[in-house]
């Protein structure tokens, strides 16, 4: 079993004029389903296409086009599902939520209010060695993705892009559980990270793949504690939501702001008005959406398009076979098998793809120096290239050639540096790119031996020297290695220079 | 007789046999429609399409490959999407709107060798049950009494008074709430409206998902039969289409229904009926007795909850499907003035597009859904409608093979006659008919004699769930032992 | 249950549908009318009734995750009232 055991943080408490506040924080998170294909029509999910290219008829909501789910997105929910322990409704249904917008072709969203595919499960969020939150998920349902309307091409007109139309989407809806602007943004970190290993949504913040409405409310010490007791949220502060953060640098911000203009309002003896909010960070403030807030009323019913969702046992039951290793389980693995120190755990987990790399590097070899090597020699490289992981030059095979060759102690770690640089810039077998260019240090003790007697005899005074202070003898140890051309083991020149020295 | 007077199997076989071209049939056909512009049926003329068609068509039969609808000429009701055609479900809001795409139902008909005419009239969106609705204005009943201009009924009126007064041989409809049915009672063809889910809905304007379904109407049963094998079948576009076999529905035509049970439903007894529904009703309670059915008594309780229901659920989808006819990708788009804003577009091109009683329905399904109202109105007639279905469930778990119904509680009415009447009163039309969509059975109007004004009354035949084969033979039973030949004297 | 004409103007909004304040009594009452037709509903017994979710029991169908629309630019905006460089054009939307 995972050792899970965890104490929770403090929340974030800010000062007001008047007294303490401290934050709540729900999130709904909107996760663009990796798939080919919309959820209900055949048209590529690509991003960046030409304007309403990437459009079926269904998606422009042409007379008479009807739906059909791709069963490939419903998969993806029920595996995101298991990825966060939670419930798998065998029986769900798709609703209407009717409002008019003009990137909502259809005049309704095809989601799912009243039956969604997902309900209760959790995610373990780590904010420092020991100390974690455990977010409370609500549910989980498919939705369709809005379209884009470009406001800044004309001064006059919007203009509508359907390319985004229908995407599929997992909204995944938090508990009030988080409790400050870090936490929130390690929630969605967290969240992000289990997404990726999943395979069911690809993370990309920037080209909006995921996203995050956050619902923020105030209140004061002590009730957060009685609404847990109870789930009365009668007992918590009026939430505002602050809609559609792709970014978690704005996510704390956006935070942070919103929790002091509730704050101030508070204090000044007025009240929160439940809204939506937008959050500009030019000006690192949140504002009210009226265009949202008017006649607020999605006359939700279930689609007559679609027949309820029934999904078999055995069905999620294979997928339940087929999940990946998740990131907890992988750390605390990485931990026992490895050695690995928890940050260092962290740093190699945080995605697939470096946990992959580090593991074929480490097989078989020391966990500790792969840890090492693969963190600072080459995440080092990469962060200075700017370049990700699975573009590495270096590949996990030619990394483990190198750590071999230390460890057999066919070259120094100063080396093995130098043959990192060649590889990394001229690619080719290590041991073969080594035995080329001569790189092998000498471990021959009668060469050695050779070269730090001619250095003895020629340097009688740094000998007395060395005798009365042995920490000098560090100098010959240089002198051999400079001799020998780089060549020589130092650990083999430490033990000779010693022992001629007598010391 | 000239041709465009002819039945599908009798156009077919004399097709099959090189009496006639498609293309002669087809051209007696637009001649026929040329003259029939007073009855309002055909709104869009496809002339050229039709020939071309036609012309394929012969090229079919003379090589002997040639479906039953090879080269038989049909109207297309307007609610079909049909590829470069105009496409407006005699809405304003849709004005100008030529699909990119062919609806699945006239792309199957059309695979199998018919021709398309032209597009009927209806009333808008399907919503109405006289034919007053459309943006094209009034279609008119080739049946007259007095020199009266009757309504041919809705919502499929264009196609009933088309196949009435033979501009075609046969016509698409669509029925929501008996909007194939009350039609064809009302001038005197065959109208089947299928089980839910046997006929695909992709391509056909939406007016309720729940309950719409295109069918047939034509000049007889068999026709009905020969038309609704080439327009049914599964469709993967379709979430709702039933993926079950189409059996030969003509060649379920056998003629013998003895030993079968019909239903006789005492709650369809309303008070107040004329007495001349009432005998035609016993009329063909004794054909179906004659020709050795067993005829019994039975209950369908939940009967008089049905037009509520239905008057809740249908507008309830309406008012979301139709929430997509906004003027940004198609059809029309209001002058905005200065400062106006996309409220405002919505507000005006929506005010300007659809029609009074369109509106109202919209505004109507708008309320019930709204919040605080869903549980009182949706949700309860949701549970209402599933009484409904049990009530048929029950009968038919009794033995009853099928039921039968007067059609429509009164021959045709004057257009006009209802324009002051309050809404409701025009969606009394719809009583005998709602039920079978609410539960989703398939139902068939038969013909079955003349009103002391002369002018044709039906009734109606309700089947099992896919037992289409089945409701079809009873209906030629019925229709053969009525015997109705009746045509309307030609004054148009 | 009788619309006033508060609610008949609430409705008309969120139908998206323009209604002169001279037409909200007409409206009003009509929407009254037929609501008042809907109450026969209350007379039924539904307790225990689940409501209808599909007409027909069927499994809802799926689609494999295969890209098979698209690519169809001149045909979505065939029918615009307003497109331009390959967007539809509306007006100006405030957020």
């Amino acid at each position: 079993m995972l050792d899970l055991t965890h104490t929770a943080p403090k929340p974030r408490v800010i000062a007001g004029a008047k007294h303490d506040w401290e934050l709540v924080i729900g999130m709904e998170i909107h996760a663009q389903v990796s798939s080919n294909a919309k959820l209900f029509s055949g048209a590529s999910t690509s991003f960046g296409a030409e304007p309403n290219s990437n459009v079926a008829f269904v998606d422009a909501a042409m007379p008479g086009m009807l739906p059909v789910i791709n069963e490939f997105c419903v998969e993806q929910a029920v595996r995101t599902g298991l990825g966060l322990k939670a419930q798998i409704h065998l029986a769900s249904a798709f609703d209407r939520k009717n409002y008019f917008y003009p990137d909502l072709p259809q005049g309704y969203q095809i989601s799912q209010l009243y039956h969604p595919i997902v309900g209760e499960g959790e995610v373990l969020v780590e904010l420092s060695p020991g100390v974690a939150r455990l977010v409370r998920i609500e549910r989980i349902h498919l939705e369709q993705d809005a379209g884009k309307s470009i406001h800044d091409m004309d001064p006059n007109l919007s203009f509508v892009d359907f390319n985004r139309t229908g995407v599929a989407l997992m909204e995944i809806v938090s508990r009030p559980d988080i409790r400050g602007p870090e936490e929130a943004a390690a929630y969605v970190t967290k969240l992000r990270q289990i997404l990726r290993y999943l395979g069911t949504c690809d993370g990309n913040m920037q080209n909006g793949n995921l996203r995050a409405d956050v619902n923020v409310s105030v209140c004061r010490p002590g009730q957060y504690e009685k609404y847990q007791a109870t789930q009365d949220f009668s007992h918590l502060g009026t939430r505002c939501e602050i809609k559609n953060m792709n970014s978690m640098r704005f996510i704390q911000l956006a935070i942070d702001f919103e929790a002091r203009r509730q704050i101030a309002i508070l204090e000044d003896g007025g009240s929160i008005v439940q809204e939506t909010r937008l959050y500009d960070p030019d000006r690192n403030e949140t504002r009210s959406m009226r265009s949202k807030e008017e006649a607020h009323d999605y006359r939700y019913f279930p689609d007559p398009d679609l027949l309820p969702l029934e999904i078999e046992q055995a069905w999620v039951d294979h997928i339940a076979a087929t999940m990946p290793e998740l990131p907890d389980a992988k750390k605390a693995r990485f931990m026992s098998d490895f050695g690995l120190t928890d940050y260092d755990a962290n740093v190699l987990t945080a995605d697939l793809e470096s946990a992959g790399f580090f593991e074929a590097v480490a097989k078989g070899r020391d966990g500790k120096q792969a840890a090492n090597w693969v963190i600072n020699e080459l995440f080092g490289r990469l962060n200075k290239e700017g370049r990700a992981i699975v573009d590495s030059p270096v590949s996990s095979v030619q990394l483990g050639g190198i750590l071999d060759l230390i460890a057999s102690g066919e070259i120094s770690g100063k080396m093995a540096k130098d043959l990192f640089e060649i590889i990394w810039t001229e690619g080719g077998n290590p041991a073969e790119v080594a035995a080329a260019r001569g790189m092998k240090q000498v471990t021959d003790t009668g060469a050695i031996e050779q070269a730090v007697d001619e250095i003895i005899a020629a340097n009688p005074e740094q000998v007395e020297k060395a005798k009365a202070n042995p920490k000098l003898a560090g100098w010959f140890v240089g002198q051999v290695i400079k001799a020998t051309g780089g060549m020589a083991n130092p650990a083999t020149v430490n033990a000779l220079v010693a022992a001629k020295l007598g010391l | 007789m000239s041709a465009n007077t002819w039945t599908i199997a009798a156009a077919r076989d004399a097709l099959r046999k090189g009496e006639i071209t498609a293309v002669d049939l087809t051209m007696s056909c637009l001649t026929a429609i040329d003259a029939g512009d007073g009855l309002n049926a055909f709104v869009h003329k496809t002339p050229d399409i039709a020939l071309d068609q036609a012309r394929a068509a012969d090229v079919r039969l003379a090589a002997g490959d040639a479906p039953a609808m090879c080269g038989i000429p049909l109207g297309i009701k307007d609610l079909f999407c049909t590829k470069g055609v105009p496409s407006q479900a005699a809405s304003n809001i849709l004005k100008g709107f030529r699909p990119e795409y062919e609806s699945t139902v006239t792309a199957r008909l059309f695979g199998a060798g018919a021709v398309m005419l032209g597009k009927l009239n209806m009333d808008e969106f399907a919503m109405g049950s006289s034919n007053e609705t459309s943006c094209y204005g009034d279609v008119v009943n080739p049946w007259k009494v007095d020199g009266r201009k009757l309504t041919p009924g809705g919502s499929s009126g264009g196609s009933a008074s088309a196949v009435a007064a033979d501009l075609c041989i046969a016509a698409t409809g669509t029925d929501t709430g008996g909007s194939i049915r009350q039609p064809a009672a009302f001038t005197g063809i065959v109208g089947i409206k299928p089980t839910y889910g046997r006929v695909s809905r992709w391509g056909i304007v939406a007016f309720a998902s729940s309950l719409d379904q295109a069918g047939p109407m034509t000049k007889t049963v068999r026709d009905a039969a020969i038309m609704l094998g080439a327009m049914c079948g599964h469709d993967a576009k379709d979430s709702t289409s039933a993926d079950i076999p189409v059996p030969d529905f003509e060649a379920a035509l056998t003629g013998d229904i003895r030993g079968k049970v019909i239903g006789i439903p005492r709650e369809y007894r309303m008070d107040g009926m004329p007495d001349e529904i009432e005998a035609l009703w016993q009329k063909g309670i004794a054909m179906l007795r004659d020709a050795g059915a067993v005829v019994r008594d039975i209950s369908l309780p939940h009967t008089k909850y049905a037009l509520p229901a239905y008057y809740v659920i249908a507008p309830a989808e309406a008012s979301s499907n139709l929430a997509r006819y906004d003027g940004v990708r198609y059809g029309h788009r209001a002058k905005l003035s200065a400062g106006d804003g996309i409220t405002e577009m919505y507000e005006k091109t929506r005010a300007e597009g659809f029609g009074p009683e369109v509106q109202r329905r919209v505004m109507v399904g708008t309320y019930v859904l709204s919040a605080g109202f869903y549980d009182a109105y949706y949700n309860r007639a949701r549970k209402v409608r599933a009484l409904i279905k049990r009530d048929f469930e029950t009968v038919f778990a009794d033995g009853v093979d099928a039921i039968l119904t007067p059609a429509t509680p009164s021959a045709a009415f004057g257009l006009g006659e209802m324009s002051n009447a309050d809404p409701i009163e025009m969606y009394l039309n719809d009583i005998f008919t709602v039920t079978v969509n609410l539960a989703g059975l398939p139902g068939i109007a038969v013909p079955v004699g003349l009103d002391r004004q002369g002018l044709p009354l039906g009734l109606q035949l309700i089947g099992r769930p896919w037992d289409e084969a089945g409701l079809l033979n009873h209906a030629h039973v019925l229709e053969k032992a009525a015997g109705f030949v009746a045509k309307p004297d030609k004054w148009w | 249950m009788a619309i006033d004409i508060d609610t008949a103007r609430k409705v008309a909004k969120l139908a998206r549908i323009r209604v002169d304040e001279a037409d909200l009594p007409k409206l009003a009452g009509q929407l009254s009318g037929i609501l008042g037709f809907m109450e026969q509903l209350n007379e039924v017994d539904v307790t225990g009734v689940e409501p209808m979710t599909s007409v027909t029991p069927m499994r809802l169908k799926r689609r494999a995750d295969v890209v098979t629309d698209g690519n169809q630019q001149a045909a979505v905006l065939k029918n615009a009232p307003d497109a331009r460089e390959g967007f539809f054009a509306v007006p100006k939307v405030v957020e």
